[in-house]
Formats: C-alpha cells, structure tokens, sequence
C-alpha cells in the first residue's frame, strides 16, 4: 500500500496528469470526488439567485445576456458532474449527498439578490472570485478536472465582464442607480472575499490537497490576487470598496485590507445565511416535481430497447 | 389601417408571441426534471427573446416614433399586447410546459417556413432564422410528448390533460384580421388558413405516436387579436416592467 502511493505521489512530483483509469490512493479520490461534487453543485445552485432576476431584467439585451450566463452555468455544472463521474460516483448520488447536506455547495450563493444590481456584482466580484480561483486550478493534478477548468474560465471571463458591464452602466445612470450600485457593493464585497475559504493556516483540507497538486496555491494567496486587481476595476467605475483598512502596501506591492467576519462565514456555513434553507428547498421541490417526468424517460427507454431487441432478435 | 399601420401590428403580433412565450419559458430557469431540461429551456426561451427583440424592433422602425423594441416591451400595458393567449398561461407542469411547445412550434414551424417568402425582406430575414430555431424547438417537444405518452400511466395521463387543457387556445394561433388582409395582398403576410391543415395533420401525427389522442373539443377561446387577454397578462407585465416602470428616466 505505501508502495503504491509512494510510486503514486512521484508521478504527482513528475507533474504528470491524472487519469480516470490510472491507479489513485482513495484518500486522492476522495478529496477531488468532495472538492469536483461541491463545484458541480455550486454552478447548479448559483443558477437561484440569478435566476431570481430574469423575469425583471431591464432591457431585453440585459436579459438575453442573463439567460445565456445562467445557462452555462448549468452547462458548468453538467461538465463538473460528469468529469466526477469519471471517479466512480453518479450523478444521483451526488445529487442525494447535496440534498441530504452531505455535500456542500459555494456559501455565495446563500446570500440573497436583491436588486438588479445585485446581478452586476454577482458577475463581477463573484464570478471574478471564482476565475481566479478555477484558473489556479487548471494546473491541478487530475486531468478531467483540469481540461473542465480550461473550458469553464473560457466563459467565466465573459461573466465576469457583463457583471461588471452592468455596474458601470449603474454609476453612470442617475442618482438611484449609483445608490443601488454602492449597496450592492457594500453587501457582496466582504461575501465575495470569503468565497476563498478560511486563512490557510486554518484550512481543513489543505495539506493533502497541496501534496497531491489537487491545490496550487493558497486561498489567502489567491484572495490577495482577486483584491490586487478589483481595488482598480472598482475605482475605474467611481464604486468605493467597503473596507477602511484597505491601503497600498508600497514594501510589499499588495493591498493591505482588513479582517474578515469568521464568524458570518461560519454561520453561514453551518446553514444560518440568510437563503440556505431556501436555495436547498428550491433544489428539492423541483427535484422531487420532476421525479415523475425521469420515471417516465427511464420507462420510455426501456421499452424502446425491448423492442429494438425484439426486432433484432 | 394602412399598409405601414398593418406592418406595425403584424410585427407586434410577432414580436409579442416571441417574447411572452420566452418569458414563460425562462422562468422555468432552475426548475428543470433534469439539468439536461433545464439548459433546453433556457435555451428556447433564449430563442424567442431574441426573436422578439428583432420582430419588435422592426416593429418600432416601421412605427416611426422614435422607439426601441425596449418601449415596446417595457412601455405597453395589457390591452395594447397582441400575443396569442396560449403563450401567456402558467406552466401547471412539465406536461403542459411540452404541451404548448408542442402546439406552438409546430404552428411556428409552417407559419415561418412560409414567411421567409415574405416580399418583406425584414420580415423574411428574421422568419428564416426563426426556421432554424424552431426546427429544435419542435423536435424537443416532439420527443418529450412520446416519452411522456408512452413513458408510465402517470405521464400519459398528464400529457393527455394538458393537450386536452389547451386545445381550446389554438384557434387564436390561425385568426386573421384587417392586417393580414391587407398584407396577404401585397405579399407580406400569408393566409393562416393554408397551414391549418398541415398543422393538424402533424400535430395528430406526434399525438398518435405518442399513444395518445387529439382532443376532440371544437370550443375555441378568442380576444389576442383585440388585446383581450387572461388575467395572467397582466402579471407577466408588471414583473417584466417593473424596473422600467419604476425608474422611467434610467438607462440600463
């Protein structure tokens, strides 16, 4: 067994890829079936907060673009699932685990979009969150993981630009929207920044992860890179970034910024943000109305292939 | 009404179908049997709002007001709405959600196939798009409509209630009034009587192949072409306008 992962954990030092039908430690397999389902399951959630705006999309241009986006994000989240396939797991039971809160999914996406602004910020700070992290994660370790990050940042920079479309149309609107703009600044930037995960130093999952070069750089390390480069973006646009600690470190050529809230991040974690239970309420409620229309797919196609066996028989 | 005035309405009449039908359809968005579904709806609805932005633009040129396809998506109230009612009513369920795209594409796909001949080179341009679209539209539905029919008894049983539920709103898909006769004349529009048939001969066909039965009801609703509508009308607008409406000067 050590054998096995020591030969294993050169291959990984060689920087070679890993494929679905190559021999992995369990523990290896395990983490990326964790880390690819709670992915998956993030696009497919992060689609009910958007989705929450379509219907009241301000012009039909805006609404077609929204449309577009939630659908490869669905599209993401179909990718994602069966890339984890490739690990021995169905899709239904990934489903049953997030349905069943044994799997997890982006803490983002239980925090509520109020106004149309919102949907700026989501595409801009979110999406723009989630680039920097699932670029740093096209160099991970296991292949079908790492082409499905190549594809997905494709479109996640498109998301990220209409997001951030959106908010510079804000600030140059009237005094209304410059308002709603700045409130949704004020109330997904510090979300937004959490979407990295806790300080490295407190990170649960994170040796193993970087032993295996499932995990190529730190969250602190890829939290500082999404500041570095929104602080100007948002200056561009006239948005203030609601942080008073946030400072150029000239020594070190960073943004200095201050303390996350742990404990909302905790909270929320622990299913106390403000939509958790609506976002897995919404998921099950359709999952379970739409129980019949799969029963009668799989019914459809079963006697479709009886009677394909008949006729060849 | 004259020529210019017809050209308006029909492309409102358009333009309006297209977009009442994508907004039912995308908010079906997240609410999908499977993730598969989920994408083909928002793809669809992705379809026909796009295709109103184009029909409603056209409408908005030949108008000559100085107005976007936005007015007049945003700006019009219930009675000046001119889409079929069948487009505008709820989706009970997966059921009447391909029920209707059942109905409504095949209509599509003979009504457009037609107009790309219109000696309107807009018109034609926008319906040969439309083709192509509606060509996946159809065989979506289609498909759905014989896995639902033959799938279990619970499927065929609501496939069946939603075709019987919504037979009564097709008449209105073949109503014709002073515009068509005035742009059949010229060229432009083409009699809906001549795609009925065909309609009902392929409808009946995935009907039956799907095991089940074409409603045999002969009631028909009517009042789209007046702008008499279903009390859903009117909540689809205040959700789609509400922005517009609640900040008239802002650009988005």
């Amino acid at each position: 067994m050590e054998e096995h992962d020591n030969k294993f954990q050169s291959r990984i030092d060689a920087g070679e890829f890993v494929e679905p039908k190559d021999s992995m430690p369990d523990a290896y397999r395990n983490h990326l079936i964790r880390q690819m389902s709670q992915h998956a399951h993030s696009e497919v959630i992060g689609m009910q907060p958007e989705g929450n705006w379509i219907s009241r999309a301000p012009s039909l241009r805006a609404k077609q673009i929204l449309l577009a986006k939630i659908q490869d994000e669905g599209g993401h989240g179909l990718y994602l699932y069966s890339a984890a396939e490739t690990l021995g797991i169905s899709r239904s039971e990934m489903i049953d685990q997030l349905q069943k809160g044994k799997a997890k999914y982006s803490n983002i996406f239980n925090y509520p979009a109020l106004t149309w602004a919102d949907i700026g910020a989501i595409g801009w700070l979110v999406d723009g969150a989630a680039i920097v992290n699932q670029i740093s994660l096209q160099r991970t370790s296991y292949g079908p993981y790492s082409r499905a990050m190549l594809r997905i940042c494709k479109e996640e920079s498109f998301h990220q630009r209409q997001g951030y479309e959106i908010m510079a149309k804000m600030m140059k609107g009237t005094k209304e929207q410059q308002e709603m703009a700045q409130d949704a600044m004020n109330r997904w930037w510090w979300p937004a920044l959490m979407m990295f995960g806790p300080h490295d130093s407190d990170s649960p999952h994170s040796s193993d992860a970087f032993r295996w070069k499932i995990k190529r750089e730190g969250n602190d390390e890829l939290r500082q890179k999404f500041i570095d480069k929104t602080v100007q973006q948002s200056e561009v646009i006239g948005l203030t970034i609601p942080d008073k600690e946030l400072k150029w470190n000239e020594q070190k050529n960073i943004y200095d910024h201050g303390e996350i809230n742990w404990d909302e991040f905790n909270q929320v974690i622990r299913g106390n943000g403000p939509c958790n239970k609506q976002r897995m309420e919404h998921h099950i409620k359709y999952h379970e109305e739409g129980a019949w229309v799969r029963e009668a797919a799989e019914a459809f196609k079963n006697k479709k292939a009886k009677k394909e066996n008949l006729i060849n028989a | 009404m004259n020529k210019q005035k017809a050209i308006f309405n029909y492309a409102l009449r358009l333009g309006d179908n297209s977009l009442v039908l994508g907004h039912r359809l995308a908010e079906l968005c997240s609410k999908g049997p499977i993730l598969e579904e989920d994408l083909a709806l928002t793809n669809m609805a992705l379809d026909h709002i796009g295709r109103a932005q184009a029909f409603l633009g056209y409408a908005a040129q030949v108008e000559g007001k100085n107005k976007t396809a936005d007015d007049l998506a945003y700006k019009r109230a219930e009675r000046s709405f001119y889409n079929n009612l069948i487009m505008e009513l709820p989706d009970k369920d997966f059921a009447a959600t391909i029920a209707r795209q059942l109905l409504v594409s095949s209509f599509e796909y003979f009504l457009y196939t037609e107009l790309m001949k219109s000696k309107d080179e807009t018109i034609a341009a926008i319906s040969a798009k439309a083709v192509k679209e509606v060509r996946y539209h159809l065989a979506h539905s289609s498909d759905w409509t014989c896995r639902l029919g033959e799938g279990t008894a619970v499927s065929h049983e609501k496939m069946q209630n939603a075709l019987n539920d919504l037979w009564m709103f097709t008449g209105e898909l073949f109503e014709m009034n002073d515009a068509d006769a005035i742009l059949i004349k010229e060229g432009i529009a083409i009699d809906l009587n001549s795609i009925k048939q065909q309609w009902l001969e392929h409808v009946n066909g995935v009907i039956l192949e799907a095991t089940l039965t074409l409603p045999s009801s002969d009631f028909m609703q009517t009042g789209s072409r007046k702008g008499i509508h279903t009390e859903y009308l009117g909540h689809i607008l205040s959700e789609m306008q509400y922005l517009q409406r609640a900040y008239p000067t802002a650009q988005w």
